[in-house]
């Protein structure tokens, strides 16, 4: 079956329009719950992945935290069972479950075998319909989430991290970390995770792919016995984020050998007509491997890193276009120098047509390559859910990317990059570099 | 929760190889070793060359030469300029990338599975026709320095792990980081890391794993084509390092640092690794592992520490058998605010010392073979994961036979492997004990 999603993807390389025989079924349950579905039979095993968008962004004002704590203790006991006897349960049946939380979405992962199936699926069922948020749990595991916090307190890249967001995102929960802080996971109460559960995993926001080992009909059922009971709508998630970064060079005082530099601008929409023509231009200057611009310029010629990597993050609620390395203090401000010389002028001379060449075979190559196993698909799928494109996409989305022109690529880098401004957030003892904020 | 903190992220080895018909193993006129893992749900190949030689192989005084040749050998040959090979790799839509430990050094690239005689073209090549160039050489030592900086400098809790490294070995070279000391890194020249490449780099050193959408007769006419040519060297034999003498003494030692915020006690001892046909007494540390801090809510430390006791956020164990020679153990606490680190290590020795009179959970020891099975599943799902899987395991000394027997070796051991392991392991005069600390919040070791 995975072969069958390439078999849709070579047939178009090859043949130009889209001869799809892309094998996604689309699942919709009799409680009317949707779900993307890959049969793949050749080991007795499902991947399941469920998000619930809104994520951290939900957390109420003077609560920042409250959404990952509760991610958090989401295994930490429910139904009949306490943290413990819940842990138990889920390595005599084998299967691996996990939740996280971040700006956009709640996730959920979980893989089970075939013969566990069903004991499974209820087990956590009872984790998200009844978590039990004892007392003991929530302060062991707050415990765990404030030695973070005072962590992140003390790491550079999370010190940029959050200098670069509180910069980006004037008074928006992206601007913050989505851990909270010392004192607002502090006073978190039972009630409040609760409360966030009801918010944040509600059945008006969840999307749903499986991968594997089941039928479309087994997934039906499957889909409304463990999300039928969850609450029909969650809470509002918040207006999009006014876009607050300026450029310049901001400089934290942390000593070590190293700074390390995160930088940036704003970014574009994922639906944006532009966004391919922005994708490879993001993969000629800084993109992945060996082969952008920026990796020659700084580290094959110069020395001056062990890496540097830039990326598009267009989330839900905001753009940006952002990247990072590390580079000893004495050498910092040369590669920045050289970070913004090479920006400005991609900026205003665009890219060769060789170089679009290379960045549109290396995008549209490597695209199936991610397709290897039932777990990377199954986040594929649900990501593409999320990201609001449609089945077909799987087949169409290469010839997105052939569509860019050394045209659209001139046109994008003028319309976004105004000329190469970025912001540096430095954090180290950076030598002879002038911060101005 | 199980393992959101830094110091949980050592990972616990437990079974995860292929089924003996999915992998096929040839070895052709020069030496080379070629193992074959068919993968044919997804048309996509994972190409590793793997080198019998790591940071562990080095003469004392070059220390990261290994890791050194490791970044030179993207710098090209006769038909390859430097860079090339990469270039070509992403040109193709794939990815490649290389990594060194104290036991091997592996290149491999990531293709769709028609693009195989391409990687495996450049990636012959580079065995024997590496080109070093003047300015090449000097500007990869600044990146490397750069990457020590980065992995090593910029974090306490690395300099603490090379620290008690040091300390674990007085004799062997694992107690040299694979990096390199910087000061022996900014000395390394193009020589030293050519007189590496002439030593070790050979097809007789050398093991080739394809993974993925591939009929192992065709992989094994391409290999002949490309690797068949290649001429091995002569006098590559079976490694001997120092090894080390009795420990007699406990060691402990004390490191503070400003950017720490979260101290910790970490332990370690010296044991046996998987021998080749001799796995049992890894597979009973693998279990014991498994049982003492495999899982924050189930395991023994994990109940004690953090559940009754509540002395720690975090407590855990872990050992990974697929080593050259002798390995460790570890153990390590977390300790919750305001519980200070001589009390988490009594809390810890306590903990330990219940263990040995109590004895092994039947129920616990059974849901950990359960998940042993299951693994074997759930590991198929990732093909690049068992060709790293065999890659380590015959670098270091492991033929593939013991690859696939490791699941039934883990199966077959008792409680009392368990227990007789712990009751020879858990003595502190064998062990290294390392407490990290917050500047100016030191405490005085006892």
């Amino acid at each position: 079956m995975i072969r069958a999603i390439f078999a849709g993807i070579a047939a178009l390389l090859l043949a130009g329009p889209a001869l799809a025989e892309v094998s996604i079924q689309q699942v919709t349950s009799q409680r009317g719950l949707h779900a993307w579905l890959v049969e793949e039979h050749a080991l007795p095993f499902v991947a399941l992945e469920i998000r619930f968008r809104g994520g951290t962004s939900l957390d109420r004002p003077g609560k920042r935290g409250e959404t990952r704590l509760m991610a958090a203790l989401i295994e930490e006991g429910a139904g009949d069972l306490d943290a413990r006897a819940f842990a138990e349960t889920r390595e005599e049946l084998a299967a691996d479950f996990s939740f996280d939380a971040w700006d956009d979405a709640l996730s959920v992962s979980a893989r089970f075998l075939t013969e566990n199936r069903d004991a499974s699926v209820a087990l956590l069922k009872s984790a998200l319909t009844h978590p039990r948020f004892d007392q003991d749990a929530i302060d062991r595991v707050r415990a765990q989430v404030v030695s973070i916090i005072q962590s992140e307190e003390k790491d550079p890249n999370a010190i940029a991290g959050r200098t670069f967001d509180e910069r980006a995102f004037g008074d928006h929960p992206y601007a913050t970390s989505r851990n909270g802080t010392v004192e607002s996971v502090s006073a978190l109460t039972r009630d409040d995770m609760f409360d966030a559960q009801d918010r944040v995993m509600a059945r008006d926001r969840v999307y749903v792919s499986a991968v594997g080992d089941i039928t479309a009909a087994d997934l039906s059922k499957l889909l409304d016995d463990l999300l039928g009971e969850l609450p029909e709508i969650g809470g509002l998630i918040p207006p999009r984020a006014e876009f607050t970064l300026t450029p310049g060079v901001t400089v934290v005082d942390y000593a070590s050998p190293q700074s390390v530099v995160i930088f940036g601008q704003e970014g574009i929409k994922r639906d944006d007509p532009d966004f391919f023509a922005a994708y490879v231009l993001n993969q000629i200057i800084g993109g992945q491997g060996f082969a952008s611009r920026l990796m020659e310029e700084v580290r094959e010629k110069r020395g001056l890193t062990y890496g540097i990597g830039t990326y598009l993050a267009p989330m839900d609620l905001a753009e940006t276009w952002q990247g990072s390395f590390a580079s000893a203090n004495e050498k910092v401000a040369e590669a920045v120098a050289v970070v913004r010389a090479e920006w400005a002028r991609i900026a205003a001379e665009g890219a060769s047509d060789a170089e679009i060449a290379a960045a549109k075979t290396y995008l549209t190559g490597s695209y199936p390559l991610r397709f290897d196993g039932n777990g990377p698909i199954a986040t594929i799928l649900v990501g593409m859910q999320l990201d609001g494109l449609p089945v077909d996409y799987l087949v169409n989305r290469n010839s997105y990317v052939e569509a860019v022109t050394a045209e659209d690529i001139r046109r994008v880098a003028a319309r976004l990059m105004d000329g190469g401004k970025l912001r540096f957030v430095v954090v180290g003892q950076p030598k002879g570099l002038e911060p101005d904020d | 929760m199980a393992s959101i903190l830094r110091w949980a992220i050592l990972a616990l080895a437990l079974a995860r190889p292929a089924l003996a018909d999915d992998v096929s193993t040839f070895q052709l006129p020069n030496g080379l070793d070629v193992v074959v893992i068919e993968d044919h749900r997804a048309p996509v190949v994972v190409q590793m060359v793997w080198y019998r030689a790591g940071a562990a192989d080095e003469r004392r005084g070059v220390s990261g030469v290994a890791h050194f040749l490791e970044h030179l050998m993207f710098k090209g040959t006769d038909t390859l300029a430097p860079g090339e090979l990469s270039r070509t790799v992403e040109a193709n839509g794939g990815s490649d990338n290389a990594f060194t430990s104290w036991d091997y050094t592996a290149y491999y690239q990531r293709v769709a599975a028609d693009r195989l005689e391409l990687v495996m073209r450049m990636e012959a090549d580079r065995m024997r026709n590496l080109l070093l160039s003047e300015d090449d050489w000097r500007t990869e030592r600044e990146v490397i320095i750069e990457e020590r900086n980065m992995r090593t400098d910029s974090d306490p809790s690395a300099i603490f792990g090379e620290q008690r490294r040091a300390a674990q070995y007085l004799n062997h070279p694992y107690g040299t980081p694979v990096i390199g000391w910087r000061h022996e890194m900014e000395a390394l020249t193009r020589q030293d890391a050519l007189e590496w490449y002439q030593r070790y780099y050979a097809p007789n050193n050398a093991i080739l794993i394809v993974a993925g959408d591939v009929m192992p007769e065709a992989v094994l006419a391409l290999a002949e084509k490309y690797y068949g040519p290649l001429a091995p060297t002569p006098g590559i034999t079976a490694r001997k390092r120092p090894s080390e003498p009795p420990q007699l003494a406990e060691r402990r030692l004390a490191f503070s640092d400003p950017r720490v915020s979260q101290p910790v006690v970490m332990r370690t001892y010296l044991v046996p690794e998987r021998d080749p046909d001799a796995q049992e007494k890894a597979a009973a540390l693998t279990m014991l592992a498994a049982l003492l801090g495999g899982n924050s809510q189930t395991s023994v430390l994990g109940r004690k520490l953090m559940f009754e006791t509540k002395q720690a956020i975090q407590a855990g164990a872990f050992y990974d058998g697929t080593s050259y020679d002798d390995t460790t153990f570890g153990i390590y606490v977390v300790p919750a605010e305001g519980v200070t680190l001589a009390t988490a290590e009594h809390a810890l020795d306590d903990a330990l010392a219940g263990f040995l009179a109590d004895g092994v959970d039947d129920a616990q020891f059974k849901r950990i073979k359960a998940q042993i099975h299951a693994d074997l599943i759930y590991s198929r799902d990732d093909t690049r994961g068992l060709a790293n899987e065999y890659g380590q395991a015959l670098t270091t000394g492991l033929t593939v036979a013991d690859v696939q027997d490791w699941p039934r070796v883990l199966d077959a051991v008792s409680a009392e492997d368990v227990m007789s392991a712990a009751r020879e392991l858990l003595d502190r005069r064998r062990s290294v004990t390392g407490w990290l600390m917050r500047a100016g919040q030191e405490e005085t070791m006892q």
